[in-house]
């Protein structure tokens, strides 16, 4: 069965600000769909409505064709996984423990891990190279071995979706790569994952589709080959680009401003 | 979890030898081979009534008390993710002082014996109430905001009793009641106050897990699941039952709630589920301790139990201050 999340007539206000302006958009099967926008376009917003953890003031979204306004919260939590802007890690807890925390929707109410769910830690720790760093206090990693610790925190619960709000913010250009790397991969594994993301070339080269928020508003949403044109950069930045197709794929210049 | 098992079962150990320090500490010291006969054979000599009036039922409220506040001082400092927290912070604590000292005030405890510690219990429930009416919906913060007015709130109810004392014996009584103590109680202290820290500590046991996927943030824990409504409200009712007992009996006890989580977070790997029935097992032992120093240290007059954990408790505040500068960027 293919995953569906779709979003329909979503609209979100604070205060008299309309954050999310009758936004429908419907993500099916597998793959990486990169969420363009510039600051303040709504793009948390949005992700936060798909995840469930917001709830919009008109309009709903489904997973699998149910509103998640029905979802159990633990059902929820195993099919979909959120990783929020910035991610940090409050206690001194081992980074094994921090990825363990994804499995807290499956825990039973009482007992421990069984022997089946440390192997599954293990295995995604090792997925994900945090071997090495198993009993590390999560606050002492880098910047991007704590992102690699909480994708792995995502995934260890193997969900369907996985929503992701920029998750290369604050990484060096190689930490960058290796994290959309990792997001392309496991969107061809089979996963739902949407990714809020800034740098338009690291979006052309791994994500398979492309929702652009300007205002509130979708103004495209489609296969990045398509969508992905000098006047849509325009329309949603404000800044003139250039995009050359290279044999490493799309490469997005932005030249100067309007 | 061989890690736990081996500190859970020195932490009772510690306890066990403070429990019969407690036993054997006071005016009369009793030795461990009166204890025994005491508890072999009891009879109705003085030192078995010292023994089963005196001595039990005050340790035996020494390791309920600090296991409440203990415990309280843990989940607290887990919800907020604040190293800080303690349990008065929610004004359950001061709602109980204020409800005691209008028992005091008005003489109802020179009627009834146990007007004080029934009217602190109702205090408490009544902060409690007020803190969650004022603070729910708007996340921990603004919880623990109504709980700074409520203290507020109830610190200048309990300053106007002070200033409006019928009799200067009267404010004597208010000042020495706050400053917490544990000589005198008896059974039936332990009866009334009991139930409510077994509940209370029950419903903090229960938010272990929220607390657990609160160290990764709110949206985080809630993603994965967390109903974090749920788990404020357990908290709140948690701490509001076990403290607010807890300080109804005793008077207001500083300090424990704080210093206990932070001694047993490095031997449980700073999880915050794990930090739980350790902070307990610790704060009984501290507050047991605590009340035999201030039998054991003589003084003109006895030194109250309040005053000494503050004494206690206020290098360690300074170290955590010093350590935190260290650490932090």
């Amino acid at each position: 069965m293919t995953t569906v999340l779709s979003a329909r007539n979503l609209t979100v206000r604070r205060g008299q600000r309309t954050i999310l302006d009758d936004v429908s958009i419907t993500l099916d099967g597998r793959g990486l769909t990169a969420l363009i926008g510039a600051n303040g376009a709504g793009k948390s917003t949005l992700l936060h409505c798909l995840a469930g953890l917001l709830k919009p003031d008109a309009g709903e979204v489904s997973l699998d064709g149910k509103p998640l306004a029905v979802w159990k919260d633990r059902e929820l939590a195993k099919a979909r996984a959120f990783v929020p802007q910035n991610p940090h890690c409050d206690w001194p807890i081992s980074v094994e423990r921090l990825v363990a925390l994804g499995l807290t929707p499956v825990l039973p109410a009482f007992g421990g891990f069984s022997a089946e769910m440390t192997a599954r830690v293990g295995k995604v720790m090792a997925d994900c190279d945090l071997t090495g760093h198993r009993d590390q206090p999560a606050p002492t990693l880098s910047g991007g071995e704590l992102s690699r610790a909480m994708l792995a925190r995502a995934l260890v619960g193997d969900p369907a979706v996985l929503i992701v709000d920029e998750p290369t913010t604050g990484l060096d250009p190689r930490h960058a790569l290796d994290t959309m790397g990792r997001l392309k991969a496991l969107g061809g594994e089979g996963r739902l994952i949407i990714a809020a993301v800034h740098d338009l070339t690291l979006a052309a080269r791994h994500a398979d589709r492309l929702i652009a928020l300007s205002e509130g508003r979708v103004v495209a949403h489609g296969p990045i080959g398509e969508v992905l044109k000098p006047e849509l950069v325009h329309q949603v930045f404000g800044v003139h680009a250039r995009i050359t197709k290279t044999q490493d794929g799309p490469l997005v210049d932005l030249l100067t401003r309007v | 979890m061989k890690l736990s098992l081996v500190l859970t079962i020195a932490l009772l150990t510690v306890l066990a030898i403070a429990f019969l320090a407690s036993l054997m500490a006071g005016r009369v010291w009793l030795s461990p081979v009166t204890l025994w006969q005491g508890v072999v054979t009891p009879g109705d000599q003085l030192s078995d009534l010292i023994l089963f009036g005196l001595r039990l039922p005050r340790a035996v409220l020494a390791i309920l008390i600090g296991g409440a506040l203990g415990l309280s001082g843990a989940a607290l400092q887990g919800l907020t993710r604040n190293p800080l927290a303690e349990p008065s912070l929610l004004g359950v604590a001061g709602g109980a002082s204020l409800g005691a000292v209008i028992a005091i005030y008005f003489g109802l405890a020179g009627v009834f014996a146990f007007a004080p510690p029934v009217m602190g219990l109702i205090g408490a429930l009544a902060a409690g109430a007020i803190t969650f009416a004022v603070g729910r919906g708007g996340g921990t913060l603004t919880l623990i905001l109504a709980g700074v007015a409520v203290s507020a709130l109830t610190g200048s109810g309990v300053a106007l009793a002070l200033n409006f004392a019928p009799s200067p014996y009267a404010a004597f009584e208010i000042t020495v009641w706050l400053l917490g103590s544990l000589s005198d109680r008896t059974w039936d202290h332990v009866i009334l106050a009991g139930p409510f820290i077994a509940v209370g500590c029950a419903l903090l046991l229960g938010a272990g897990r929220a607390l657990d996927a609160l160290s990764l943030g709110e949206d985080q824990a809630r993603s994965l699941g967390v109903n974090l409504d749920r788990s404020r409200l357990l908290v709140l009712l948690g701490v509001g039952l076990a403290v607010g007992a807890a300080t109804s009996v005793a008077g207001a006890i500083g300090f424990i709630g704080l210093v206990a989580p932070h001694l047993v977070r490095p031997f449980v790997g700073h999880q915050p589920s794990r930090t739980l029935i350790p902070s307990a097992l610790v704060g009984s032992t501290l507050l047991l301790t605590a009340d035999v120093a201030t039998r054991a240290i003589y003084t003109s007059s006895e030194i109250r139990l309040g005053v000494l954990t503050s004494l206690i408790g206020l290098p360690f505040f300074f170290w955590l201050v010093i350590r935190m500068k260290r650490t932090s960027p």
